[in-house]
């Protein structure tokens, strides 16, 4: 893949994939490359604030994620990873479109005007736009074999001031199934994963990680795949049910599907609990 | 702990002692129109947490228009709410209820009520604590700090360790730079 011209963009990582899931963040980043773009992250990023800052203080949640858009250059749209961090940086954006009092705050705050123009997107946003099996030079559909119940968590679900956002509710089924997998009924995919609760109340959290992943067994699903990595160990943390299920992140099996992977894997796949490597082997995905 | 389908609801509740301002508070405070609340329970019936609660999303509301402002400000429901917005999603009204009940946690730490979930405000305070030092939180380091005010080193060990063995929790923080910044935005508030 030498000597590209890749399309630069900013990109927030946000805490989780920079730290505890650096193999969603390193899967994503290598993915991108390969389709033609370079993830620049944000410079001096800060957390969005996460679920604590709005839980207590909204003025304070709103300032964490007006920093991070303050930060963004005029130039290229901004790229999500974390549904929701997305979540929090979009709440704070339109409410900056529809509030004088809010975009005064933040323009003396940060010193610069309110970017009207600038764009929010989740990497989901540019995969819809792509025939993905083009860029897999040998257009072989390697995912064949493979079943899997993809995981949304509660990214489609949003605050009434988000309710006519796009949404890509069924993205990961056409993008995956079109490179080779299948897919099976459950009713699942768009579960809360229990998020912060998996800290403070984590026998609430357990049976609901417990009844999702039971949903895959009866499904027949190989491995379930998510979009969110807060989701993504959740459900890899607090499942106590003796059948384990691979859970992978949608960037990791999108990059094996591509062939791509091959040199890489080892340092994503080492840092999930359940180890999705007999499986992937078996399907001679690396 | 289950829901309490009862407790109000068998009681006559005395509605001559009950906060008639509490409810403009609460809509004023959230930005939210709670009156558009028909109380169908869509709400209800959707959260994956109302088990966990005292009082499901559209009781803390009634509660709300009746002005019980402590049976509001004192619930589990409120705290519970992760703000998955499953319940805003699918509210005939388009209710953002997620908004409310950051307005009433908000509301009962202001006030000094007692807190229902304790842990669950600790470790908020704990995340935040993080971002003011490092501008991002370090889940380690929120951990230390949620067990030392839990007083619960042993909990929950063997997720702890997992985590660790898999790299999951990383011994140093990422960090913002711009340090001063940050804190001069957590400066300006009380409630961290």
């Amino acid at each position: 893949m030498a000597e590209k011209n890749l399309i630069d963009l900013s990109y927030y990582p946000g805490c989780s994939l920079k730290t505890t899931s650096q193999e969603n963040n390193a899967s994503l980043i290598y993915l991108f490359e390969h389709l033609g773009y370079n993830l620049i992250e944000l410079e001096d990023w800060n957390c969005c604030g996460s679920s604590s800052a709005h839980s207590v203080d909204t003025g304070l949640a709103f300032d964490l994620a007006g920093r991070n858009l303050s930060l963004a250059p005029l130039d290229r749209p901004l790229l999500v990873a974390c549904p929701s961090c997305l979540l929090r940086l979009r709440s704070a954006y339109l409410h900056l479109e529809e509030d004088q009092g809010a975009r005064r705050h933040y323009e003396k705050m940060w010193d610069k005007p309110f970017d009207t123009k600038l764009q929010i997107m989740h990497f989901f946003e540019f995969l819809d736009q792509i025939d993905l099996l083009s860029y897999s030079r040998d257009r072989i559909r390697r995912l064949e074999g493979l079943k899997f119940v993809p995981y949304y968590g509660c990214m489609l679900a949003r605050p009434p001031i988000m309710r006519h956002e796009k949404n890509y509710f069924g993205l990961m089924e056409k993008i995956l199934t079109n490179l080779g997998a299948s897919t099976g009924k459950w009713s699942f995919s768009s579960r809360c994963c229990g998020t912060f609760l998996t800290v403070a109340r984590p026998e609430v959290v357990e049976p609901m990680v417990n009844e999702i992943i039971q949903g895959a067994i009866d499904a027949r699903a190989d491995c379930i795949v998510t979009a969110c990595a807060m989701c993504h160990m959740n459900l890899e943390v607090r499942c106590s049910l003796k059948e384990k299920v691979p859970i992978l992140h949608f960037s990791e099996i999108i990059s094996l599907a591509l062939g791509i992977g091959k040199s890489e894997y080892k340092g994503w796949f080492s840092r999930h609990l359940v180890d999705p490597k007999p499986l992937l082997k078996a399907l001679d995905l690396f | 702990m289950n829901p309490k389908p009862n407790t109000i609801s068998a009681e006559i509740v005395n509605l001559s002692q009950t906060d008639t301002g509490f409810a403009g508070e609460v809509i004023r405070r959230s930005g939210v129109e709670i009156n558009k609340c028909w109380h169908c329970q869509t709400c209800a019936g959707g959260c994956p947490f109302v088990r966990a609660m005292d009082y499901a999303p559209n009781r803390v509301i009634r509660m709300v228009q009746l002005g019980l402002r402590k049976e509001a400000l004192e619930s589990s429901g409120i705290w519970i709410c992760v703000g998955c917005n499953t319940c805003s999603i699918q509210c005939p009204n388009c209710i953002d209820i997620p908004a409310v009940n950051d307005a009433l946690r908000q509301m009962a730490i202001a006030e000094g009520v007692v807190i229902a979930e304790p842990n669950i405000l600790n470790f908020h305070q704990a995340v935040l604590q993080s971002i003011q030092r490092h501008g991002r939180t370090h889940k380690l380091e929120v951990m230390m700090r949620y067990k030392l005010k839990k007083h619960d080193w042993f909990g929950d060990m063997a997720v702890g360790m997992k985590m660790f063995a898999k790299r999951k929790l990383e011994i140093l923080p990422s960090k913002s730079k711009n340090i001063a910044e940050i804190k001069r935005l957590f400066d300006q508030k009380s409630t961290a």
